[in-house]
């Protein structure tokens, strides 16, 4: 039986016969990484460029087509040294990627005018002093709006949009506040320059739109970032199918490519890839990333089985089907889209904010320019006065306030190895006073440990898991990270569903069941433990395999009890496996066996008792749970709805992220309420002056940008968290990948 | 103020410059990666071997 790889669907071919491929590269940490790779590629046969994208880790590969297969590339840098996994750009991210460009190309237009305008302001500012005359005053004017105008008309349209957008589905946000701000601003300096008046507003206006567009890109960059590493993750994760054809061969094809009706063969320890019905074959399954239950469960000819459950003993035929019929995956759907709909009612700090300043400020314009009219002044005056009102209230610092911190703290969130799904879950993170944990996967490790290494000859050990690094099997992968040399033995045969034997030292050794391995020896513990049998030369021992705890789950347990927030712990796993887990913890608040919508209304009470719950968990099961949270994490191993449920996911053994998230988040938001109060402060001093119609441009311009800047310098103080200076990349290649290519 | 007819022109004139170099600049890729910029500059493949 052969096997071919089909990697077409990540293929683009060009009219001349040159193929290309973008691939994720795993384990690219340093500078020689860059040489390494792109040399080594170029030095194939049918090879037409490469090029390592250093900041996203991604490498573009072109080559020519019938010289070489998209495997063939794959291979090529297997053998030098990197593990690549193919890649298919999302809409999402190109789309994204545009964004930026047109950020950026307004952000330059925008950066050349306010420069310009400026220095014929200064100009103005000091000839008003001194011996200007008119009429070079007016050229200066006149030069100013010939910038300021299409400069803003250019430069203001992320704003203007977005204003727009609002105002025709009926609500107000920032941007309406700053587009009318900058459109009278520009306006009436039109006006002002056509009268031959003394003041115009152009380079307010103008830079206005610099420092709001300063803040955009850098707000959009720090967003493109996370992505661009959530999308190398997934696509590191990247499970790939063995697909039967017609003729029973069978085809290596990425997960993503399957359709309903395939067939697939599921090998014992690999993980199921698509939903579907077992059609022959007979295996355990271990489905603890969909239900959190460890046991494990036996299906047949007939059963379900689900995408992300992992086969144990034996290797299954498997009928791809479209999620459909009352299954798990169903309900699980079923309940996501009601607790997404509640969830989009939480009102952003911003939005809040928005909605409170706008109307606060046309009232406030409009009342000047009635007072002054009752006190006496001419229509125009009133008019001036009150454009001033608006001009110096446009929220500048209001709307760098709340972007700027986010933008500082997600970044501290990266370097802590969190990254953020959604913008606002810094502020729900912040608020959060009720933590509720999943079991399986996320106060323990996603994939089992050996217990009781401790208790074995050394000697033996190394043996054991020497032969396990030839196993694929989940058991034997956990024994195999004992291994201190990591050669596997020549000549090892593994015997499905049963175990491993080779010969070492002239001695046959055995790995496996203890039936195989003809020891008498204990069947698997009811706690989740399994046990497997490691003969040797007459010797022998027992090795067991469970479910442990994350590292450090204790004293970040303890941790964030001592921030005074509530603990609780709901599993889908029976209760004598969870009880030893909320003991060890000292977590009094636990419940058992429960199913996804006993969650959510676990959830629901407590959100009714007014606790606002940051919900941690990785199983298919928790995903409604997850978007009915407040606020909610997962880890990178979780589940792949799950995932795209959580605000937030975060990388690594460790359970530190939790802590850390809930740290740099409470200092982000207090960041946030700081920097509202700067803006209201300056607001409180700059609207009298401009009531009383003292606002000169010097007086705006300086106004607007001292506040701005001291906005921006005060969210900078959010990245103060030490965290060890480790970089995101060396992470992936730690994290273990569920189904790997092989 | 004659001295105005030249030099007025010519401080926008290199404003537009440096603004048309930045669109150039961002038009050619050279902001797709910035890291890998700053560490490529450090290899010294370019060099001819003596």
């Amino acid at each position: 039986m052969s096997e071919t790889l089909d990697l077409s669907m990540f293929v683009t071919r060009a009219a001349d016969g040159i193929a290309r491929m973008e691939l994720a590269v795993d384990g690219v940490g340093c500078t020689s990484c860059i040489r390494k790779i792109e040399n080594g590629l170029k030095e194939i046969p049918g090879i037409a460029g490469a090029r390592l994208n250093f900041t996203d880790r991604r490498l573009a590969v072109d080559w020519r087509e019938g010289e070489l297969s998209a495997g063939g590339v794959i291979e090529a840098l297997e053998r030098i040294g990197y593990r690549a996994h193919p890649f298919r750009p999302q809409q999402a991210e190109s789309d994204e990627a545009l964004h930026a460009r047109f950020l950026l190309k307004c952000l330059a237009v925008a950066g050349f005018a306010a420069m310009n305008v400026m220095l014929l302001s200064v100009s103005v500012w000091s000839g008003n002093v001194s011996d200007m005359t008119l009429e070079t005053r007016d050229l200066f004017h006149w030069l100013s709006a010939a910038i300021a105008l299409p400069a803003g008309a250019y430069a203001g349209r992320p704003f203007f949009r977005s204003a727009f957008q609002a105002l025709r589905a009926g609500r107000t946000n920032m941007d309406v506040p700053i587009s009318i701000g900058v459109v009278l601003a520009l306006g009436m300096s039109l006006v002002e320059t056509i009268t031959h008046s003394e003041h115009a507003y152009f380079d307010s206006a103008i830079m206005l739109l610099f420092f709001l567009l300063c803040g955009r890109t850098l707000d959009h960059a720090m967003r493109r970032k996370t992505r661009a590493v959530a999308g190398n993750l997934a696509a590191l994760k990247a499970e790939v199918a063995h697909r039967l054809d017609d003729s029973g061969e069978i085809v290596t094809v990425p997960a993503a490519a399957l359709k309903p009706g395939d067939r697939l063969l599921v090998r014992p320890g690999k993980r199921v890839p698509a939903d579907g019905i077992i059609v022959s074959g007979t295996t355990e399954l271990d489905e603890s990333l969909i239900t959190g239950e460890t046991a494990r469960r036996t299906a047949n000819a007939g059963s379900q089985v689900y995408a992300g459950s992992c086969s144990f003993s034996g290797a299954v035929t498997v009928k791809v089907t479209a999620a459909a019929g009352g299954s798990l995956i169903d309900e699980v759907q079923r309940l996501l889209d009601s607790a997404v709909l509640a969830k989009s009612k939480i009102v952003r700090l911003a939005d809040r904010a928005a909605a409170l300043y706008a109307p606060v400020v046309h009232l406030t314009a409009a009342l000047t320019v009635i007072g002054w009219l009752i006190a006496g002044a001419s229509a125009h005056d009133a008019i001036v006065t009150g454009i001033a009102v608006l001009i110096i209230t446009c929220p500048c610092a209001l709307a760098l306030a709340i972007p700027a911190v986010q933008v500082v703290a997600s970044g501290a969130l990266f370097r802590s190895r969190i990254i953020i799904n959604a913008g606002d879950a810094i502020e729900r993170l912040a608020n959060a006073d009720t933590v509720v944990f999943d079991k399986t996967g996320t106060l323990t490790l996603p994939e089992a440990r050996l217990d009781n290494a401790a208790m074995i000859p050394s000697d033996l050990l190394e043996r054991a898991a020497r032969l396990a690094l030839s196993s694929h099997h989940p058991l034997a992968v956990a024994v195999a990270r004992h291994a201190e040399s990591r050669a596997p033995y020549d000549g090892v045969v593994e015997e499905p569903g049963r175990g491993v034997r080779a010969m070492i030292e002239d001695t046959e050794a055995r790995l496996g069941s203890s039936e195989f391995c003809g020891v008498a020896g204990p069947s698997d513990a009811a706690n989740g433990t399994s046990c497997i049998v490691f003969a040797h030369n007459g010797r022998s021992a027992v090795l067991s395999v469970r479910q442990t705890l994350r590292p450090d789950a204790k004293e970040i347990v303890r941790s964030l009890a001592a921030l005074g927030l509530e603990l609780h712990i709901l599993s889908g796993d029976r209760s004598d496996a969870v009880a030893p887990v909320a003991e060890e913890l000292g977590i009094r608040s636990w419940y058992a066996g429960l199913k996804p919508v006993e969650k959510i209304t676990y959830l629901t009470k407590l959100k009714a008792a007014g606790r606002r719950v940051l919900m941690v968990g990785d199983g298919l099961n928790d995903a409604p749970a997850l978007a009915t949270a407040h606020v909610s994490l997962s880890p990178i191993s979780a589940a792949e709805i799950t995932q795209a449920q959580a605000d937030a996911v975060f990388l690594g053994e460790p359970l530190s992220p939790v802590l850390d998230s809930i740290l740099i988040a409470r200092r982000a938001r207090a960041l946030m309420m700081q920097n509202l109060w700067v803006a209201v402060l300056y607001n409180a001093i700059a609207v009298p002056i401009a009531i009383a119609g003292g606002v000169t441009p010097l007086i705006a311009a300086a106004a607007m940008s001292g506040s701005s800047v001291i906005v921006t310098l005060n969210a900078l103080r959010a990245r103060r968290k030490t965290v060890p200076n480790e970089t995101i990349s060396t992470e992936i290649v730690r994290t273990p990948a569920i189904g790997h290519a092989a | 103020m004659n001295v105005l007819l030249y030099l007025v022109p010519m401080a926008l004139a290199l404003g537009l410059a440096g603004l048309a170099a930045f669109l150039w600049s961002m038009r050619a890729g050279q902001y797709d990666d910035l890291d890998g910029a700053a560490v490529r500059v450090l290899s010294d493949d370019d060099v001819g071997t003596p």
